[in-house]
């Protein structure tokens, strides 16, 4: 049983790794794009435009009021079904990206751009808004007084909330596999529909484990790295 | 010619009027304090000359040139430009809490030098040299020299007071306004602001003290304007608005204030 597991655990380890691959790079592109897409989204949501506002409000009702495996499945099979939509092959910066990646990355792309726009609006509204008086009467222009007063103040606020949805992100990942994108959860699932090892999905375990602890540490340095100034 | 003129300025919020025609005029290198019980206006004329509320009707000028007029239309480049014949003190100071005491002073300055130098790079270097010489110049006579490279979390509120007239200055403003500017500080701390105020009246800095500090009204300034409603009350050099008032309700306020 013991010199099973010392001659598994290799071929095991290699193959999680991989299947982690695909976890990672599905964490990092996500996080890529939606922390930009948010912040825009967050202006939306913040516009005084009726026409802007209340739409992208909808957006972020509907997003964050569905469970995120039901919107990866929406978005996997229904555009199909009602326009027979084919999702494409894509190529990112010499990654061939397959269809199934592409479309499990619109779904994380579009949910986590919601909970971050969320997080940024709450942000941005706790600014008091003598800051951007102040930066009104120094003759600085509306973008002036957002990128070189606000944002950093922003960004100072909003690091422990964003460190939990990203550290969540690491985690919702494994959702892929609902439409068979194959990460670690699958591979390790894998190993207990063919080899019978059951353990090999306690082990997947493991590498999220590190991943978030190296996350909390790097979390831990910019929340340090921001604390030279109160207020 | 005065340098600012104010004529018939009104502002409401909703239904409740708080300006009801203010007509005013100030001297070059006058100092004017504003004086009055809380919900007189006093702050909201300050916030409608700076362009922080819009009055609804009468018009700014300075030195003789119109700078707003009420439902006309100006672009938001041309209230920039407008905006920096004005120096603007907080009572509250909002000073930019991640940028260290000189670089609060400088940010403005910085910002707005950008257009004059464009990509021509010993033309930057000598205007951000200049800035800067210009800066450290101010928060010396501002007493702050020590303090150049602390955040403002580290100072004290007067101090916090005093960087916030020095980032006012380095845009050298025609006419500088405070705002109660020590309403938010400790009853010991208000004597350096004052200090600093008065040495930049006797530099004949052209001012408007927006203040609950009768003592120091009357001892800095050119003139008094006495607010209530809305609406100026009574108006002239200190010795007449503060010794011998005309009007009723400002021999009430002054009889209110001495009680305390």
């Amino acid at each position: 049983m013991y010199e099973k597991f010392i001659t598994d655990l290799p071929r095991v380890t290699m193959t999680l790794l991989d299947g982690f691959g695909t976890t990672l790079e599905i964490f990092f592109l996500t996080l890529i794009f939606a922390l930009p897409l948010g912040l825009i989204i967050s202006f939306g949501s913040m516009s005084k435009f009726k026409v802007i506002k209340w739409p992208i409000k909808m957006l972020i009702w509907i997003i964050r009021g569905t469970p995120l495996m039901l919107q990866i499945i929406a978005l996997f099979y229904v555009p199909g079904l009602l326009f027979g939509y084919q999702y494409p092959t894509m190529n990112l910066f010499g990654y061939a990206l397959s269809p199934r990646f592409v479309c499990v990355l619109t779904a994380f792309l579009i949910n986590y751009s919601c909970y971050f726009s969320e997080i940024f609006r709450g942000g941005i509204e706790s600014i008091p808004k003598g800051q951007y008086e102040a930066g009104q009467v120094l003759g600085l222009t509306k973008i002036q007084t957002f990128f070189k007063v606000v944002l950093m103040q922003v960004v100072k606020r909003i690091v422990p909330p964003m460190s939990n949805e990203i550290i969540t992100l690491v985690k919702d990942t494994s959702l892929a596999r609902v439409i068979s994108e194959v990460e670690l959860i699958w591979f390790a699932q894998e190993f207990a529909r063919t080899d019978g090892l059951i353990w090999p999905l306690f082990y997947s375990g493991v590498f999220y484990l590190v991943f978030c602890g190296i996350l909390t540490l790097i979390f831990g340095y910019i929340e340090k790295k921001l604390n030279y100034y109160r207020g | 010619m005065p340098i600012l003129e104010l004529k018939n300025i009104h502002k409401s919020f909703g239904k409740t009027k708080v300006l009801k025609g203010i007509d005013l005029t100030l001297e070059k290198g006058q100092v004017m304090s504003i004086i009055g019980s809380s919900g007189s206006g006093k702050t909201t004329l300050l916030r409608c000359v700076n362009f922080l509320e819009i009055a609804d009707k009468g018009e700014v000028l300075v030195d003789g040139k119109t700078i707003f007029r009420a439902g006309e239309k100006f672009s938001a480049k041309e209230m920039r430009e407008r905006q920096l014949h004005f120096g603007l003190v907080f009572q509250d100071f909002n000073l930019f809490p991640q940028y260290t005491v000189l670089d609060n002073v400088m940010l403005a300055p910085k910002l707005l030098a950008k257009d004059d130098y464009k990509g021509d790079r010993q033309k930057k270097k000598d205007i951000l040299d200049n800035i800067r010489k210009n800066a450290l110049d101010i928060l010396d006579r501002v007493g702050l020299s020590d303090k150049i490279d602390n955040y403002p979390c580290e100072l004290s509120g007067g101090q916090k007071q005093r960087v916030s007239i020095a980032r006012a200055l380095a845009l050298s403003p025609e006419i500088l306004f405070f705002d109660e500017p020590t309403s938010a500080l400790d009853p010991e701390l208000t004597g350096e602001i004052l200090k600093v105020i008065r040495k930049l009246a006797s530099e004949n800095t052209t001012m408007v003290i927006v203040t609950h500090e009768i003592d120091f009204a009357e001892a800095v300034s050119d003139k008094i304007i006495f607010m209530a409603d809305g609406v100026i009350e009574e108006e002239g050099t200190p010795n007449e608005v503060l010794k011998q008032p005309k009007s009723e309700r400002t021999r009430a306020f002054l009889t209110k204030l001495s009680d305390k």
